[in-house]
């Protein structure tokens, strides 16, 4: 039981990494509280859909802002909204920072202003994808060795 | 021939100085109406004086001239004379009428003479009286109006004695009660029943009776010739507690009688004025009289009315000691007597655990049966004191009636089946699950109706039944003042408790719910208790504006209970409410609101899921729509939470909001529509509100923040706002 530890012990501490790195806020946390033995993989699927939406939302903005001829900030907002919205529900806290930010900026109709947002983003984006990745990674190695994911406080 | 001219001459003196006289007088007064006359009277005279004096004359011879001078005059003389003597046919008439009228006015002066001493006698009598009706009414003390009436009667009339004599209290007699000039009267008595006095008693007026009268006889008699006398009655009002509606009639007036005397010696009579003034006084002495009796009345009722008042007070202020000084006693015992007992038997419960022989177990056991006897009769004294007081109040709930009768069931089984009795419940099928009452009291009245079913019972069945009681069958002609009116909101429900026991007898059926009365039978007397329970009982029940009674065939024909009760029906959603939700702490496990139906909106899918998450862990079944139109075509009564996200701009929440409360007419048909926003400012706040959103929830929401406001929303169907 020494490997259990040792993998729960590494989940612990990364967790609490990206948690002081403002990946992830408490929301995050109320969703793994969510998970139980009817809804054992909640997390993840929360966190595939989250993925999935990001990525539509993304193109979408990307599209828009390219437009030459006029861009059509009603419909950059609304993407934005949207994202806002997805990310704060999953806790992914600088990606919500860098919505709101965003948001700003279309109001402002500020083109330039925009495709930064965008950019950082996308980045964000990527970034906290690798990193839920690799927890969930933890998380599979501690289960298939046999131990339980610890709940974190 | 001498003489003959003597005489003439004289005569003709004579008839000069006549009419000279004549003149002098007639110019001396002014008024003589006939001047004229009186002229041709002097002309006739002067010149019958000339004829005479020319006559002087002719005694010897004359010559022609002096024969002329004679006829003429004596033509102007006869001329005049005739004239004057027409005249006079015409004056004398007139002289005598005069005479005549001058007779009338004398006459007419002589009467006028005396009706004004008639009048000024009369303005004399009035003035009088009216001094004496002011001397007289400016009191109402009944010897000062006597005394100055007899002073005020012998000062205007002159008398010599004036008296009144007043009936005595039998009647029989009259009594000599005040007197002008005798300072103190005798009490000198006189038989009611004189001829004399009968006559002036029957009359108004004032009567003249003789002197010799027994009531006229007060005066030292003897030398002198008595004066007249004359009597007069006073009517007496005679009053004792009166009363408004009562006047005594007049037939049963008593009269007193006033005698009052002329000088004796002096001649004078009565006159009729002074007689009508002695009337008049009377009268007004009368009125004072009643006056002064119905102040004296009414002084005496008033006194009387003070003396009870005092007394009532005190009788108030005792009443209130005593009702302190007991409520004190009680607010002492209530908490003094618990608490030794709850000593006792809480540690003789724990003592019985312990390890004992079996005489101390059966020692223990007795002191434990005895100190909750104790305990039931302190509570039954203490409480029946509450509800005498009325300071006792229904604590009103929402309870099961089902869970209540079993209950009972279960208490009573035991004790029923050691004494072999066989129990039934018979519950109507119509009888609602749930109604609001007292529920801890109802418990208490149906156990101890029933708990008195067993105890005189020694075997057979008690069957208990329960129903809804109908209209027609709610008016008892036992109990005419007893009319229950079923309504809307509550209904009545009549329990029967029938035994097969012992019985009462007819005569004992009102004694049952006095307070410590017991059917004197030693049966009962051996089965224990206070007497105090049906008591309670009917207190219980009448706090509920119910009845309760017992009917019984006789002794050893069992009897039965019966009570009615009033309890208010619980709304539907009650109903529903407490179907769905057990009352469980609230934080419980994750499974607190099994089954809940409940739709989630949202647009963003992520949210959407973690929502779903958040109430499938919570145990609802959740439906997802992403759609206003999705969320309209879905959502149905089953749902009973709406949850939407509102915080996507250009999608009016609250529009749908609308629609779904315009979907579901009904109101507890309708889901509670709880709104999930990022924001909440005011504006949004008090839009919701208007939209008749039933909450607010701010995202995000955390777990614990999703129970607390589904157990609110489901208790209270409204949540204003939860951060």
């Amino acid at each position: 039981m020494d490997v259990v530890n040792q993998l729960q012990r590494q989940f612990l501490d990364y967790s609490a990494s990206l948690h002081r790195e403002g990946f992830l806020d408490d929301q995050f946390t109320q969703l793994q509280k969510l998970q139980d033995e009817n809804s054992p993989d909640f997390v993840v699927e929360v966190a595939s859909l989250f993925f999935e939406d990001c990525e539509k939302l993304i193109n979408n903005m990307a599209r828009a802002l390219e437009q030459q001829q006029g861009v059509d900030f009603k419909q950059v907002d609304a993407s934005v909204h949207q994202l806002k919205g997805s990310s704060s529900s999953i806790g992914a806290m600088r990606v919500k920072n860098v919505c709101i930010a965003f948001r700003s900026f279309c109001e402002a109709q500020n083109r330039e202003g925009c495709l930064r947002c965008l950019q950082q983003v996308t980045q964000e984006y990527s970034l906290l994808k690798n990193k839920l990745q690799t927890l969930f990674r933890l998380e599979q190695q501690i289960l298939a060795a046999g131990g339980s994911v610890p709940t974190i406080e | 021939m001498k003489y003959q001219y003597i005489s003439d001459f004289f005569i003709a003196l004579a008839y000069f100085s006549i009419p000279l006289e004549l003149i002098y007088f007639v110019k001396k007064s002014a008024v003589f109406p006939y001047r004229w006359v009186l002229v041709q009277f002097g002309a006739f005279i002067v010149l019958c004086g000339a004829t005479h004096l020319i006559n002087l004359w002719t005694f010897t011879m004359h010559s022609r001239t002096v024969a002329m001078v004679m006829t003429t005059a004596k033509v102007f003389t006869a001329a005049v004379s005739c004239i004057t003597a027409l005249m006079l046919v015409h004056i004398i008439p007139d002289l005598l009428s005069v005479k005549t009228r001058e007779l009338f006015l004398k006459n007419k002066a002589a009467e006028l003479d005396r009706e004004m001493g008639l009048i000024r006698t009369q303005e004399e009598t009035g003035r009088h009286v009216r001094m004496l009706t002011h001397e007289i009414r400016s009191t109402l003390d009944r010897h000062t109006i006597l005394k100055t009436t007899l002073v005020e009667l012998g000062r205007t009339l002159a008398l010599e004695e004036c008296a009144l004599w007043m009936p005595t209290r039998t009647g029989l007699e009259l009594q000599l009660s005040y007197t002008l000039r005798q300072q103190n009267p005798v009490g000198y008595t006189v038989p009611i029943h004189h001829p004399m006095i009968n006559q002036v008693f029957s009359s108004s007026h004032a009567i003249k009776i003789s002197p010799n009268c027994p009531v006229a006889r007060i005066r030292p008699a003897g030398k002198y010739m008595p004066g007249e006398v004359v009597a007069v009655r006073v009517p007496l009002l005679h009053l004792s507690n009166f009363q408004i509606n009562d006047w005594p009639e007049l037939s049963t007036k008593r009269y007193a009688l006033m005698v009052l005397m002329l000088p004796s010696d002096s001649a004078r009579q009565w006159h009729v004025h002074e007689l009508e003034l002695v009337e008049v006084v009377a009268d007004q002495v009368a009125v004072a009289l009643s006056h002064a009796a119905i102040l004296e009345e009414s002084m005496r009722a008033r006194d009387l009315l003070m003396e009870q008042n005092v007394a009532l007070d005190l009788a108030r202020r005792e009443a209130e000691t005593a009702i302190r000084a007991r409520n004190d006693f009680l607010a002492v015992m209530n908490h003094e007597m618990r608490t030794p007992m709850h000593a006792i038997i809480a540690l003789s419960s724990l003592l019985q655990e312990t390890e004992l022989t079996p005489e101390q177990r059966l020692m223990v056991e007795t002191i434990l049966k005895s100190s909750n006897l104790l305990a039931t009769l302190i509570n039954d004294v203490l409480d029946l004191s509450r509800l005498e007081d009325g300071s006792l109040q229904l604590d009103l709930g929402t309870f099961n009636l089902y869970a209540l009768f079993r209950e009972v069931l279960n208490l009573i089984k035991p004790i029923a089946s050691v004494k072999k009795l066989h129990v039934s419940l018979n519950l109507a099928p119509d009888l609602p699950e749930y109604a609001v009452g007292d529920e801890k009291r109802l418990m208490q009245t149906i156990l101890n109706v029933v708990g008195n079913a067993v105890k005189f019972s020694k075997d057979g069945s008690i069957l208990i039944s329960a129903f809804v009681a109908k209209a027609e069958l709610l008016r008892d002609p036992r109990t005419p003042e007893f009319f229950p009116v079923p309504g809307d909101n509550h209904f009545y429900l009549r329990v029967q408790v029938k035994d097969s026991g012992i019985g009462v007898s007819s005569q004992d059926i009102p004694k049952l719910f006095t307070k410590f009365a017991q059917i004197q039978s030693t049966a009962i007397r051996n089965s224990g208790g206070s007497g105090l329970g049906l008591a309670i009982c009917k207190r219980f029940v009448n706090l509920m504006e119910g009845h309760i009674w017992i009917e019984s065939e006789g002794l050893g024909k069992g009897c039965t209970a019966i009570f009615m009760v009033k309890l208010g029906i619980p709304e539907r959603l009650n109903d529903s409410k407490l179907a769905l939700m057990p009352k469980v702490p609230p934080n419980h496990g994750p499974t607190a609101f099994p089954g809940l139906k409940v739709l989630v909106m949202d647009e963003n899918g992520v949210s959407r899921m973690v929502t779903k998450g958040l109430l499938v862990h919570l145990g609802c079944d959740v439906t997802m729509v992403s759609s206003s139109e999705e969320c309209l075509r879905v959502v149905s009564h089953e749902h009973k939470v709406v949850f939407m996200d509102v915080c996507v701009p250009g999608m009016d929440g609250y529009e749908i909001a609308i629609r779904i409360q315009e979907k579901f007419t009904k109101r507890h048909e309708r889901p509670i529509i709880v709104a999930l926003t990022g924001n909440t400012d005011k504006a949004t706040k008090e839009k919701f509100m208007r939209v008749g959103m039933d909450g607010l929830i701010l995202k995000p929401v955390s777990l614990d923040k999703m129970r607390s406001v589904l157990s609110d929303l489901l208790e209270h169907r409204v949540l204003f706002e939860a951060i």
